[in-house]
């Protein structure tokens, strides 16, 4: 378990610093755009947002309701193409790649951790991570994974028999044994109370540290903003600020 | 219109594929019921209203030959109202446009009115009195022919040509269903009935003041059985053949038979429909009410009773049933109506119209609906009563249980998509079981339709390959010495000549007795033979007599026993002789034995009633003109033609229910897979769209539903073929009369035949369902709460 483990402050590189920032960024978009339309209104989503970020990087996106926060996760996620601009995940252009090779992206290089689990309600724990295992081509085994999140010993639970917290943690898991390059969590702490989140918190960054997965992490919560390297601010489809936290504090030292 | 009614309307077009479904199954449903008991209706009452309209008699015997001057004491038994006698013959005719020598049965008309089996005159009029060459003739065999009145006829009567003019054409309550006596299914055109002045047929055969069939009528709850005894008692000095009633009259016995079946099928097929329809209900509406559990909750906040939200779901209900109702009426009459023009082809009626009786429509929908509603009750109850605050509440996350419990002993690596799909529907259990029924009773009624076409092929490949293979069959008028072989044998054409004697007889055991056809053969017949159960030949015993195995079971005899044998035309003397052979028979009751032996039983020198032949074909058009010629040797039927008809006939009855059957078992099948699918596609569009975004493709994920799919499906077809063999014998059981079996063959074929067609609209409804996952949304599930 992760409570009373500190992440080590040495760990998250000097003072702070973003890692490797002048590497080759392993996600970064240009103009990108999204509108929806809805019946004979247009939506402006993301209004031309120019981003990038490095391998192990741990991002935390603020912004309100709407902001465009989600959409852009979406979008670099690959769940959904921009309407336009470019996505780039390190050389492989996302704006225009087909259906399938946007499965196949998402497949292989990216986890998701969303507000509300989604989890298989008729896989135990053990079978949520193995239903990943089993499409990867370099996955941890499931143990391993649920042993990262400490949720060793709640294995063999369906979710409708585990917490709150346990079953974001097994979403997590989920998202990490496939050792995604890119962890994208939309609201993960958002269904849960402070200290149940504080735990999903920890074992994000454990996963960060250990792996170098590349982390964004949308919240409303302006106390997570604490923890990342960076912390993106969001406002009517635009980025309109980053801040670069010069220390990081640990999960533990936070509450909402 | 109130808001609830709005919400109803809205929420029948958003579910138009589903509601469309389940009105299919009950629309088919409806129809089962209306064609069954309409045309059911329609042919009982029809028959009912001519048999009393043209007097149709109650009792029917019979005899060699016996005076007038006895119908008073006829006409004195108790009970009996009406004493109709009259002169029967069948004689050979030579019509126009038919090579071989048709047969016409040759029925007296009085002088005055007819008392019984009164004629329905179609057209023209009929034979003015004196003039002895007029008759009329039956509607059936004129159409065929292409008579008129006015038209002339060649008929051989007592070994004389008589060139006889069709002056009206006519039906008879006794003649619905004609066939040339001994045959199986009528043979429009070659066989017909004329009637013709008493004087005319008594002076050719002999028969001036006496008559040789008598018809009764009796009084309303007669002793029918008493009645037979005691004409048989009267007509046995004249060779009495033995009376019977309705029951044993060829015409009624078809059309009974008809009845039989057709009451089956409103009695089988409207309840399968029904319980299918019922359970699509139900599972359509649990889903709909768990998910519109919220919606429940604010209406009763909002201060809508129980009741009235019980009473929403309920009209949707109904709205779906009255759907499928006005659906199914539409389909019902517009089949029901084909299904009676096709029977007018064969059952000689003044008028056949498909039943009005509202009674059926009115029965067909209170049924359709009660079924419906039943089926919606535990779906409604479980939802309106709820209290509002637990209801707006999310219910309890399901609770999944694993198969194995919580160790797998097998070890057993599993892919976990296919773990989803069976703990899904082990969750639930109703449903899941209801789907396989569903597909079951698809797979099942489609087996208990199929088996008949290979029962068929079975019978005609039995009689006219294996058992009955002669190119024809000459049958002489009465008995001729044994001689009379030599004489066929002569005739041009013919290459080869088997005798064959058959007689009528009453064969009983103790107090049971049968009037059955006894047919003799001489010993080496290679045209005509019996099979045993494995197709061997069977060698006739040099005494003895071999019986069908349904004879048997109704005499309660056995090999050895011994049975006795009384002629019908011969002076009443009875025979006993023992049961030397078992053997199976589709044609009813019968017996057989060799010539001799039979010559010897009787003790009388060797006589023949026939004689089968092989024909050569070159030759056919030299042998009809020599038989042509020679009236006095008998009628000739040809087996070509015999299987010919017999398959037109059975294709056309039993291609037009299969068709009906294979369109409603595939609507079962559709309609029960398709809202399966689209049930578990709302429960699960959560855990697809949350696999697609861990990198599933739309064909794995499509794969989750499809193997749900295949599970209910595959699990469905062990179940369906037991469901369908029981159909099957239960069918077996309704078609079989002491006059007709039909053999319950059930090749592997038919169950491959009919778990493809329910697997084909498995997948095409499974198909039709994967479209919706590939346009799924991942993003909108995804963030939002259950």
């Amino acid at each position: 378990m992760m409570h009373g483990e500190p992440i080590a402050a040495a760990s998250l590189g000097e003072e702070g610093a973003v890692p490797a920032a002048t590497s080759l960024p392993l996600v970064c978009t240009s103009k990108l755009t999204k509108i929806y339309r809805m019946g004979e209104v247009e939506v402006l989503a993301l209004d031309a947002v120019d981003f990038a970020a490095s391998a192990g990087e741990f991002d935390v996106i603020l912004g309100p309701s709407g902001s465009g926060k989600s959409t852009f996760l979406n979008l670099i996620g690959g769940l959904d193409t921009p309407t336009s601009g470019e996505a780039w995940f390190q050389d492989h252009q996302l704006a225009k790649a087909s259906e399938a090779a946007l499965t196949r992206y998402r497949r292989d290089h990216v986890g998701f951790v969303f507000q509300f689990y989604n989890l298989v309600p008729s896989l135990t724990a053990r079978e949520n991570v193995k239903l990943v295992t089993e499409i990867s081509r370099r996955p941890m085994r499931p143990e391993e994974a649920l042993e990262l999140v400490g949720l060793s010993d709640r294995m063999d639970h369906f979710p409708a028999q585990l917490s709150g917290g346990e079953q974001q943690r097994v979403a997590i898991a989920r998202a990490i044994a496939k050792r995604p390059d890119l962890l994208l969590c939309d609201e993960p702490t958002g269904a849960l109370d402070s200290k149940t989140g504080v735990v999903v918190l920890e074992a994000l960054l454990r996963v960060n540290a250990e792996f170098d997965t590349t982390t964004l992490v949308i919240t409303h919560n302006v106390a997570i903003r604490e923890i990342a390297h960076r912390v993106v601010n969001f406002a009517n489809g635009r980025i309109v600020s980053v801040e670069t936290n010069q220390t990081r504090l640990p999960a533990s030292a936070i509450s909402w | 219109m109130n808001a609830l009614h709005i919400k109803l309307i809205r929420e029948l077009r958003r579910l138009w594929a589903q509601v469309a479904s389940i009105g299919l199954v009950i629309a088919a449903g409806v129809a089962a019921l209306i064609i069954g008991m309409g045309t059911y209706q329609s042919l009982e009452k029809t028959r009912a209203d001519y048999y009393a309209r043209n007097n149709f008699a109650d009792v029917f015997a019979s005899v060699a030959r016996a005076p007038r001057s006895l119908l008073p004491a006829i006409g004195e038994l108790d009970g009996v109202l009406v004493v109709d006698a009259r002169i029967v013959r069948l004689a050979p005719a030579d019509v126009e446009g038919l090579a071989e020598p048709a047969s016409v049965l040759l029925i007296s008309l009085p002088a005055g009115p007819q008392p019984l089996n009164q004629l329905h005159l179609r057209s023209g009029r009929l034979p003015e009195a004196g003039q002895t060459t007029e008759a009329v003739v039956s509607e059936v065999f004129a159409t065929a022919r292409g008579l008129v009145p006015g038209s002339r006829l060649d008929v051989v009567m007592n070994g004389t040509h008589r060139s006889v003019t069709i002056t009206g054409i006519a039906l008879a309550p006794d003649y619905i269903y004609a066939m040339t006596p001994g045959d199986i299914m009528p043979s429009e055109g070659r066989f017909g009935v004329l009637w013709m002045p008493e004087a005319t047929i008594a002076a050719t055969y002999d028969l001036t003041g006496a008559f040789n069939t008598v018809s009764l009528k009796l009084a309303p709850g007669a002793a029918t059985n008493t009645i037979i005894a005691g004409l048989d008692r009267l007509l046995a000095p004249y060779g009495g053949q033995g009376a019977y009633g309705r029951s044993q009259q060829t015409s009624h016995v078809f059309l009974d038979a008809e009845l039989t079946q057709l009451r089956g099928m409103s009695a089988v097929l409207p309840p399968i429909f029904l319980v299918v329809a019922a359970f699509l209900v139900n599972m359509t509406l649990t889903r709909l009410i768990a998910l519109e559990r919220e919606q429940i909750g604010l209406l009763k906040a909002l201060g809508y009773g129980s009741w009235s939200i019980a009473w929403h779901y309920v009209e949707f209900v109904l709205l779906i049933a009255v759907l499928g109702i006005v659906a199914g009426y539409g389909f019902g009459i517009w089949a029901g109506n084909a299904l009676t023009v096709l029977y007018a082809r064969y059952y000689s009626f003044p008028v056949l119209t498909f039943s009005r009786d509202p009674a059926i429509y009115v029965i067909a929908a209170a049924v359709t609906m009660g079924a419906s509603v039943l089926g919606a009750v535990r779906a409604v109850r479980q939802a309106a009563w709820l209290p509002p605050a637990v209801a707006m509440m999310p219910p309890a996350p399901p609770v999944y249980r694993r198969i194995l419990g919580a160790r797998n002993p097998f070890h057993l690596e599993v892919p976990q998509r296919w773990i989803i799909a069976s703990r899904h529907l082990l969750h639930w259990p109703w449903r899941t079981a209801g789907g396989v029924v569903g597909l079951a009773l698809a797979t099942a009624i489609l087996i208990g339709s199929l088996w008949s076409v290979g029962a068929i092929n079975y019978m005609v490949d039995y009689t006219f390959n294996r058992t009955e293979r002669q190119d024809g069959t000459i049958t002489f008028l009465g008995s001729r010495p044994a001689a009379a072989l030599y004489e066929v044998a002569r005739l041009p054409g013919v290459l080869a000549a088997e005798p064959f004697a058959s007689l009528g007889v009453e064969i009983s055991k103790g107090p049971v007795s049968r009037r059955i056809g006894l047919t003799a053969y001489a010993g080496g017949s290679d045209q005509t033979r019996l099979l045993d159960d494995r197709f061997r030949p069977v060698v006739l015993p040099e005494e003895g007599v071999i019986i069908s195995r349904s004879l048997a079971r109704l005499l309660r005899v056995g090999l050895g026993d011994s049975v006795e044998i009384r002629p019908l035309d011969g002076g009443g003397q009875t025979y006993s002789v023992s049961v030397a052979g078992l053997m199976e028979g589709y044609l009813g009751l019968a017996a057989y034995m060799d010539l001799e032996a039979l010559d010897t039983l009787l003790g009388r020198s060797p006589q023949i009633s026939g004689v089968n032949v092989e024909i050569d074909e070159r030759q056919q058009a030299e042998l009809f003109a020599a038989l042509k010629a020679t009236p006095a040797l008998g009628m000739i039927s040809l087996r070509s033609v015999a299987l010919e008809r017999f398959r037109e006939t059975m294709a056309q009855n039993m291609f037009v229910m299969i068709g009906v059957l294979l369109a409603m078992a595939g609507v079962i099948a559709f309609g029960v897979v398709y809202n399966f699918a689209r049930i578990s596609l709302s429960e699960q569009g959560r855990e697809m769209a949350s696999l697609r975004v861990l990198g599933f493709s739309r064909g794995e994920v499509s794969m989750l539903l499809l193997s749900e799919i295949a599970m209910v499906t595959l699990l469905a077809q062990p179940i369906g073929w037991l469901l369908g063999i029981g159909l099957a014998r239960g069918m077996v059981s309704s078609f079989s009369s002491e006059l007709f079996t039909m053999p319950l063959v059930l090749e592997l074929d038919v169950f491959v035949y009919s778990t493809a067609v329910v697997m084909a609209a498995a997948g095409l409804s499974g198909l039709v369902v994967r479209r919706r996952i590939d346009r799924l949304d991942m993003i909108a599930v995804l963030k939002t709460r259950e």
